[in-house]
């Protein structure tokens, strides 16, 4: 979230697309409604009526995999209103803090659905580095800027250009969205342009499972820096994480192309530290300052990233890593780029025999990843595989699960049971970005043992062999490594993550004081200040006053960055300082100084700012820095030509539907990664209807903790497929059936709720049905049932590579 | 002090935090169930399930609605499961709230009868005695007496639940109501304030009473609906059968004695 859950509280209206919020985050609503209390408007956009629908003041349907078109047609909406009305919107937040000004290169050509050539590669297109050229701004690193937006090559009329073609009409068209509701949508949600109104997004995996997901976000982001709402309360582009710690995890590196707080993975090219920060874009050479803005500076923050990477990698190989050894940077692995590693990827690889080992940690590919049936074939081809987690899970017991003979299978499986969170201690970072401490409550059962003890003695193993095999490959990545937790010790970890200034053995205030000499460690820059010599472990901080008014509460727990908790800030006040909001401001200037900011004061205040500088018709000429300091260009994109897939969103069909692309010849994103183990594309013959998964309030994930709940079993004890009457009166099926619901990857029995939260909608002329099926279900556990998943494809995001679950084509029909 | 618990049926989203939370303070164990083409699970109040939420797939305005409404007992202060009660097992605290005390409950069924909302239902399985909500003011799991509220109150998320005094939670669905008329929701009210004389679990409800599935008007059991039962339990000999019951009882305690488990 760029804001935090209780800032919803503060929102004029909250928009919740791709998200079930009320059933999928239920505390989330708390603020929901106390937003609903204060005036505030809700909208639910959903290819079903949700429990989070039903709480709605709008609902709108929209079929599955529409985001695109519904978003790109309320920009549209936006920009003739904004035309027509320009007092009802904040033009000089528009002007000056996004790239609507900037002029892109002319011969940005957009034709057909798509943005230039495209060249094919093994697992998708990819647009050729010409083409790629065409989208970025003019004049290189001093692009030119027009103030009045009238420019033809300027952001904004290329926008408008672009998005004229998603009126109404055409987006109904392709939504199957009643025009009516869609235009009191548009209505309702642009009225949070005016200045003092703040609109939010909520979003969750039904935006992101999508080949195009990271489009679709990139949608939310123009809409909402066309109608000001990024920095200020009650707004921003908020993801509601999927569990409870996961923001965590992506902020500390669960993924394959980053490392903790955001540094890329070095690939095979990155002969040194500088190429590699200059490939990654995180270097002083790549400012962008724009010519002909109120600001002049960009502050370009991700310049400092060498800091950064020379503090983590003092604080992983300690007094190995030298001003020498470039601080032992080429003892992290090189990704060979040739090859996706993501989840699809990796499944992928040991279906085909490259991969012969895994180790599973609190994850169940087997039923949680998509195409079930690939990925358990797949995990039949290790050589071993080690499961950890608190229960037997569906991927721990695949070798023996119904219709195998577990003597045709010959991977062997280890299960190491984990310790489950009330028997261990640490922190977890929720969506708003706080990270909060947990305590130990309970020791853990018989052997299960924390993660932390379980990776210390992996590790002490893995180091005593690295270090008696003086031939092993890469092997001073290992035995250079500092490892000396002896145990579990969550403390010692967390200050590590904050980092230590070595001239003095002190905790790191800030990452501002890290440096780039090996003088400083930190396990993850943008966690430093969580510990500090002064205040010790802010995480655990439990102080209940919020001097903000806003909701900040800014002394409980701690949050990243720099305690700051609602980013892009400096976008929340004018070119003089002054909030745009008055009744919610979230810091101002006072003629002299920024209000007192955050946990740094015991007066009343504001939040910690994005940057100190003063406003920018205050500052001096040459010092006067733009708002959004994560940018190298210093302002947020409305343009962004870092994607995959083209510079604006552009509507394409999920990998299966049974509508034909209805804006342009391009049926797919030309861009999408498409699996080719064991993954069979459906045909509309066979298939008919649009399937999408997803989950209720009842359970959790694959189910491994709620389906062994009794209370939440007698709650919700069967796999479910929900449809609409029409559908089911074709089948025969009546409520309470039992049906199987089919793709061309599989087939799960599920007891069909037939119910008019379910709609047939009228696509381009034809009527299209759907059907929803959640994905909590299993062979394991005391509550059992089919994987939704055996019907989902291994196609991803053309970006992230995030698995399409949301959008496939099915049929149903009664089980006999 | 009159207390109650106030139900906001236009803030609830049937997470159904509160049945889970019940059944865990109450110690409760899981009912083994089906998915029946609906959400709403178990079917039926029960003697380990005292509250359950009911989905209700609707239209108002025109319009597709889905609505979500608390089924658990009402805590009356005309309390008809009280009156007809034979054995005065069923007895009210000083704050309101009625519930049933299992040392003295004879497993008449009487109240069950009684009740216009269909609340108590009886054990046939152990202990043969009615059972309901108690507004967690069990013997020995008394959340009240503890200067707690109810648990499905305090597990709520979104504030649908709420706990306090009686008069000033009617002042606050009073608002709340004006509220949720002006925006539209013309048939919104406060249900349970004068009912039975004044119910200790009002709901306010953003639709009709009957949209909800609540009875209108409902009646203490004295002057419509013992006749009804009276009939039914004279005939099935029920009442010949009571002194039969302290002789039962005993001979219970002696068994259970006999067993070890005394």
């Amino acid at each position: 979230m760029t804001n935090h859950w209780i800032d919803i509280r503060n929102s004029d209206c909250m928009m919740i697309i791709g998200s079930n919020a009320a059933e999928n985050h239920p505390i989330s609503f708390k603020w929901v409604t106390e937003a609903k209390e204060r005036g505030g408007t809700l909208i639910s956009v959903d290819p079903r009526f949700t429990r989070t629908s039903s709480k709605a003041d709008i609902y709108a349907v929209m079929r599955s995999g529409c985001d695109i078109a519904f978003i790109g047609g309320m920009i549209n909406y936006v920009i003739n209103d904004m035309e027509a009305n320009p007092g009802n919107y904040n033009m000089e937040y528009v002007t000056q803090y996004t790239n609507a000004a900037f002029k892109i290169n002319p011969d940005f050509e957009f034709n057909d659905g798509l943005f230039g050539e495209i060249e094919q590669k093994t697992y998708n297109g990819s647009y050729t580095a010409a083409s790629k050229a065409t989208w970025k701004y003019g004049a290189g690193s001093t692009p030119e800027t027009d103030d009045t937006l009238q420019d033809p090559d300027c952001v904004f009329q290329l926008l408008k250009k672009h998005y004229s073609r998603y009126d109404a009409d055409t987006v109904c068209n392709i939504t199957g969205t009643p025009k009516e509701t869609y235009l009191e949508v548009c209505k309702a949600y642009a009225a949070t342009g005016q200045k003092g109104k703040a609109g939010t997004i909520m979003y969750a995996m039904g935006a992101t499972q999508h080949t195009y997901g990271v489009q679709n976000i990139r949608g939310y982001a123009i809409l909402q820096l066309l109608l000001a709402n990024m920095g200020v309360a009650g707004g921003g582009i908020n993801a509601l994480r999927g569990t409870s710690n996961v923001q965590g995890s992506t902020d500390m590196c669960l993924l394959e192309h980053i490392l903790p707080g955001y540094l890329g993975v070095p690939v095979e090219s990155d002969t040194d530290l500088n190429t590699y920060l200059l490939r990654t874009g995180k270097h002083p050479d790549k400012t962008i300052t724009p010519v002909g803005l109120a600001a002049d500076t960009s502050s370009n923050w991700w310049q400092h990233a060498r800091k950064y990477t020379v503090s983590l990698l003092k604080a992983w190989y300690g007094d190995a890593a030298t001003a020498d050894n470039e601080f032992a940077f080429h003892n992290l692995p090189k990704k060979d780029t040739s090859v996706n590693h993501t989840h699809i990827g990796l499944i992928e690889a040991m279906g085909r025999g490259t991969i012969k080992g895994l180790w599973v940690w609190g994850q169940n590919p087997a039923s949680g990843g998509p195409n079930s049936n690939g990925a358990r074939n797949a995990l039949a081809k290790l050589d071993w595989l080690v499961s950890v987690d608190i229960w037997e899970n569906e991927t721990a017991i695949f070798w023996k699960r119904p219709d195998v003979n577990p003597a045709d299978i010959g991977t062997e499986v280890f299960m190491l049971p984990a310790a489950c969170s009330y028997e261990k201690e640490g922190s977890i970072s929720n969506s708003g970005r706080w990270a909060q401490w947990r305590y130990k409550a309970v020791q853990a059962p018989g052997e299960a043992k924390p993660d932390l003890e379980i990776m210390d003695e992996l590790m002490t193993e893995i180091k005593k062999l690295y270090e008696a095999d003086s031939s092993a490959p890469g092997r001073n990545a290992i035995t250079d490594l500092v490892w000396d937790y002896n145990g579990v010790n969550a403390d010692k970890v967390a200050r590590e993550v904050n980092g230590y200034d070595l001239t003095t053995g002190e905790l790191v205030y800030l990452f501002t004081k890290l440096k780039d000499d090996g003088t400083t460690t930190s396990g993850n820059w943008l966690y430093c200040n969580q510990y500090t010599e002064t205040q010790g472990n802010k995480m655990q901080r439990h102080n209940p006053v919020d001097l903000s008014g806003i909701g900040l509460y800014s002394s409980w727990t701690w949050c990243w960055p720099y305690n700051r908790r609602i980013i892009y800030n400096r976008a929340s006040v004018d070119l003089n300082g002054n909030p745009y909001d008055s009744e919610h401001p979230v810091t101002w200037w006072t003629g002299e100084a920024w209000a007192p900011q955050g946990d740094l004061s015991e007066e009343q205040g504001g939040d910690v700012l994005d940057g100190g500088w003063p406003p920018i018709n205050v500052a001096d000429a040459g010092a006067k820095f733009l708002p959004f300091i994560m940018k190298p260009e210093g302002v947020a994109r409305i343009w962004g030509f870092g994607r995959a897939e083209g510079p604006l969103p552009e509507v394409y069909e999920a990998w299966e539907s049974p509508v034909s692309n209805p804006m342009s010849s391009q049926q797919n994103n030309p861009c999408a990664f498409i699996g080719t183990w064991q993954n069979p594309k459906g045909t509309t013959a066979d298939f008919p209807y649009v399937g999408t998964t997803y989950r209720c309030s009842e359970h959790w994930q694959t189910g491994i903790m709620t389906r062994n709940l009794p209370w939440l079993v007698e709650l919700m004890p069967e796999l479910y497929a929900e449809f609409d009457e029409e559908l089911a009166a074709d089948k025969g099926i009546e409520n309470g059936d039992k049906v199987v619901v089919s793709s061309a990857r599989g087939e799960c029995r599920a007891v069909a709720i037939v119910t008019k939260r379910f709609q047939p909608l009228t696509i381009d002329g034809q009527t299209v049905h759907q059907i929803g099926i959640p994905w909590h279900w299993g062979y394991a556990g005391m509550s059992k049932g089919d994987a939704a998943n055996m019907l989902t494809p291994h196609v991803g995001d053309a970006n992230t590579t995030i698995p399409e679950f949301k959008t496939f084509l099915c049929d149903v029909r009664r089980a006999d | 002090m009159e207390k109650a618990i106030l139900y906001d049926s236009s803030k609830c989203t049937a997470c159904r935090g509160c049945q889970v939370a019940c059944k865990s303070w109450n110690e409760h164990e899981a009912e083994e169930t089906t998915n029946r083409g609906s959400y709403e699970n178990p079917k039926e109040l029960s003697p380990e399930t005292w509250v359950k939420m009911r989905f209700i797939e609707t239209e108002r305005n025109g319009k597709f609605a889905w609505l979500f409404a608390r089924r658990a007992c009402m805590h009356c202060t005309d309390a008809s499961c009280s009156i007809v009660c034979p054995t005065g097992s069923i007895l009210k605290t000083e704050e309101g709230f009625v519930h049933i005390d299992q040392e003295w409950c004879i497993g008449c069924g009487n109240c069950l009868y009684a009740c216009p909302f269909d609340i108590p239902h009886k054990d046939h399985h152990h202990t043969g005695t009615a059972m309901k909500c108690t507004g967690c003011t069990s013997t020995g799991l008394n959340r009240q007496d503890a200067g707690m509220a109810p648990a499905c109150v305090t597990t709520c998320p979104t504030g649908a639940l709420k706990f306090g005094n009686r008069d000033e939670l009617i002042e606050e669905a009073n608002q709340r109501v004006a509220d949720l008329k002006a925006k539209g929701m013309s048939n919104a009210n406060l249900y349970g304030k004068d009912e039975l004389g004044g119910l200790h679990v009002m709901y306010i409800l953003d639709d009709t009473v009957e949209a909800y599935g609540l009875p209108e008007d409902p009646q203490v059991a004295s002057s419509t609906v013992i006749p009804k039962w009276l009939t039914g339990v004279a005939t099935a000999g029920v009442i010949a059968a009571l002194p039969l019951w302290f002789v039962f009882k005993r001979k219970q305690e002696l068994e259970a004695r006999t067993k070890g488990g005394a």
